[in-house]
């Protein structure tokens, strides 16, 4: 009797790691790991991204040009704090692009859920067969190879120091001036847009928020939302940055004026590090969206961990149409340009006469 | 008991009852400077409750009536009107004072703002607030003095009369930039304030290239503002090239009075300067400057 009772205990647990396994998509996953076409390698490739099984992932792919397990890892989940790092890949979609019996060419549009929220990748991965597999051919990545050396670095850094007093009349230091130097209110599809930009006007280092409320012909507000990341928030003195408000839902007929204010704050800062913008360019991507591309590169000797691209664009008037913004997944080692791209909505495309682009960062404290 | 002991008693009686039955009368100077004791005198016989009312406080406390009521400096800190009312039985008698500041005695300074550009016009507002040393605000007429420090060492002063205890006013910034030192003072009081006169400004922005193979190097002249004071370290000026690479963007902070930006540069190039609105030259490279 004993017996039997531990062997009805030992299938029933089997079963049930069994549905655990079908439900969880094993089928599904052992499907995709056997790579009989150019899709399904891809398919396979991807499940081991998302499942950060990289060595699996690596020992899928198409060996000939020498690429090293580490810099495939090291491109796929990231490395020095960037945002690859604090990124998983969500989902992704397959299609075709060219195909033959022994090549062919599959485009991927991966969503990345990260720190930041959700984000798109395309990429046209090559495929080729070998006997009766497919494996991709992941290109060798590029990493920079920047040259040992001493980069001395003595931007200045503002400190607030001294006791904040409470008692009425005391000595304090005011806020930093600011001033909002352009705002228009723009409609969209979906919502109504409130884009300009804000100057720091002041000799220290400003926090800045923007925060508008759009209202009804009563004066009574319909909406009122603020910038959140879609502006620097860090200013240093005289420093621009665009700013963009999204209303969801709102019309613009519903609106009778705009309510808009700069909350700024003073904070110490660095003026380190200074990064450029490069070879910033307007041209369409694999999907054919107009995109602003360039590169950012790091001009100080400290790695920035996380970027952010803000880009205004401007009609012929010099009035402000639009802003994007785009994070970048790689960390900026010093001297090492990176690549970003930013979309450009189809009618603001049309109407663009200029742009100019500011770049926002983050860097981890060090332990 | 004879018919006179009687109308003895009942006369007595009578009186007592009349006595007792008149309403206390209590009498207080007009004005009494605040943080000190007074004496009020309550006329009437017996005891009663004493109740002052003021601004922030009530007391109560028996009193004998036909005494001087001596109210505590403590219970009198606050400027106000005040209410003292004193009841015996069913009958309240009351009277009212006012307490004043006392002689000044603190000066609450603001100097507005921290920091203000250089020669702007009514810029600056100093203004002060006149209080005696329990923190009421002195509204009989005063004098306060403004001296002012400038980065310079010279100084002047300035005499605004206070009016309802507040004396202000506001003056243009100078023209070099500095710490201004404001101090406020009234008879032995005084109360110093600094605030920083900064640059304004860039005026007459203006840049150089100085090429080294590929790359050429563009580097402000010194960054003044119209009245000749340098732009602070740490501002930002944005310089811009354009060839036919595209477009390249660099917001590099000044350092010992310039900026500095690097750029490769191929075939024709033009590359701008700005320092916030403020826009410098434009250079042209590989073609016509």
């Amino acid at each position: 009797m004993k017996w039997v009772l531990a062997l009805v205990i030992a299938a029933v647990t089997a079963l049930l790691l069994a549905g655990g396994w079908i439900q969880s998509g094993g089928m599904k996953l052992h499907a995709e790991r056997a790579a009989g076409t150019p899709e399904e390698a891809v398919r396979a490739l991807m499940a081991d991204i998302q499942a950060h099984d990289w060595a699996h992932g690596y020992a899928r792919l198409e060996r000939s040009n020498h690429l090293q397990e580490a810099d495939f890892v090291r491109e796929v989940g990231g490395s020095d704090g960037s945002l690859r790092t604090y990124s998983a890949l969500q989902s992704f979609d397959i299609w075709p692009v060219h195909a033959d019996s022994e090549h062919a060419t599959l485009r991927v549009r991966m969503n990345w859920s990260s720190a930041i929220g959700s984000l798109d990748e395309v990429r046209d991965l090559q495929v080729a067969r070998e006997g009766n597999t497919w494996k991709v051919v992941w290109p060798k990545p590029n990493f920079p190879d920047v040259p040992l050396q001493v980069l001395p670095v003595n931007y200045l850094r503002w400190d607030v120091i001294g006791r904040r007093s409470d008692d009425w009349g005391s000595a304090s230091v005011d806020t930093p001036r600011v001033r909002i130097i352009s705002m228009n209110a723009v409609e969209r599809p979906d919502s109504v847009v409130i884009v300009g930009e804000v100057e720091n006007e002041d000799t220290v280092p400003a926090y800045v928020n923007i925060s508008a409320a759009l209202l009804k012909p009563d004066g009574s507000p319909l909406s009122q939302q603020d910038s959140f990341d879609a502006i620097a928030h860090r200013l240093l003195p005289k420093q621009v940055s665009p700013y963009r408000i999204d209303f969801p839902g709102a019309r613009l007929n519903q609106v009778k004026s705009v309510r808009i204010d700069a909350h700024p704050l003073l904070i110490p800062a660095s003026a380190d590090p200074v990064i450029s913008v490069e070879s910033q360019n307007v041209a369409k991507d694999p999907l054919g969206r107009t995109t602003l591309k360039g590169a950012l590169v790091n001009q100080s000797g400290q790695t920035v961990n996380i970027a952010q691209v803000l880009a205004v664009f401007y009609d012929s008037a010099g009035k402000p149409i639009w802003v994007s913004d785009g994070y970048v997944e790689d960390a900026l080692l010093p001297q090492a340009p990176v690549p970003f791209a930013v979309d450009i909505p189809g009618d603001v495309a049309g109407r663009m006469h200029d742009y100019h682009v500011v770049v926002n960062h983050y860097i981890a404290p060090t332990t | 008991m004879n018919r006179k002991t009687l109308s003895f008693g009942v006369l007595l009686t009578a009186l007592s009852t009349y006595l007792w039955a008149q309403e206390p009368v209590l009498n207080a100077p007009g004005t009494v400077s605040a943080g000190q004791s007074v004496k009020l005198a309550a006329q009437g016989h017996g005891s009663a409750t004493f109740y002052l009312v003021g601004p922030n406080r009530v007391v109560k406390r028996k009193i004998s009536l036909g005494e001087e009521i001596e109210i505590a400096a403590e219970d009198l800190k606050i400027a106000g009107k005040y209410q003292a009312i004193a009841c015996n039985g069913g009958n309240c008698g009351n009277t009212q004072f006012n307490v004043v500041a006392s002689q000044p005695a603190q000066l609450i300074f603001f100097l507005h703002p921290s920091r203000v550009p250089v020669s702007s016009g009514n810029a600056v507002n100093a203004t002060a607030l006149v209080l005696d040393r329990e923190k009421n605000m002195v509204l009989s007429p005063a004098k306060v003095n403004f001296k002012i420090d400038l980065p310079d060492g010279s100084s002047s002063t300035r005499t605004v009369p206070a009016t309802r205890g507040i004396a202000s006013f506001a003056m243009d910034s100078r023209s070099r930039q500095g710490k201004v030192q404001v101090t406020a003072s009234i008879d032995d009081v005084s109360e110093p304030r600094v605030i920083q006169q900064v640059a304004a400004e860039a005026c007459g922005l203006r840049m150089t290239a100085s090429p080294a193979g590929r790359f050429v190097t563009f580097q402000t002249d010194p960054i003044r503002d119209c009245g000749g004071n340098p732009l602070p370290d740490g501002t930002i000026v944005s310089f811009t090239k354009t060839d036919s690479t595209g477009r390249s963007t660099v917001d590099s902070p000044i350092k010992k009075d310039r900026a500095v930006a690097r750029f490769e540069v191929s075939g024709s190039a033009k590359v701008s300067v700005a320092c916030g609105v403020v826009v410098g030259n434009e250079l042209s490279l590989g073609g016509a400057q």
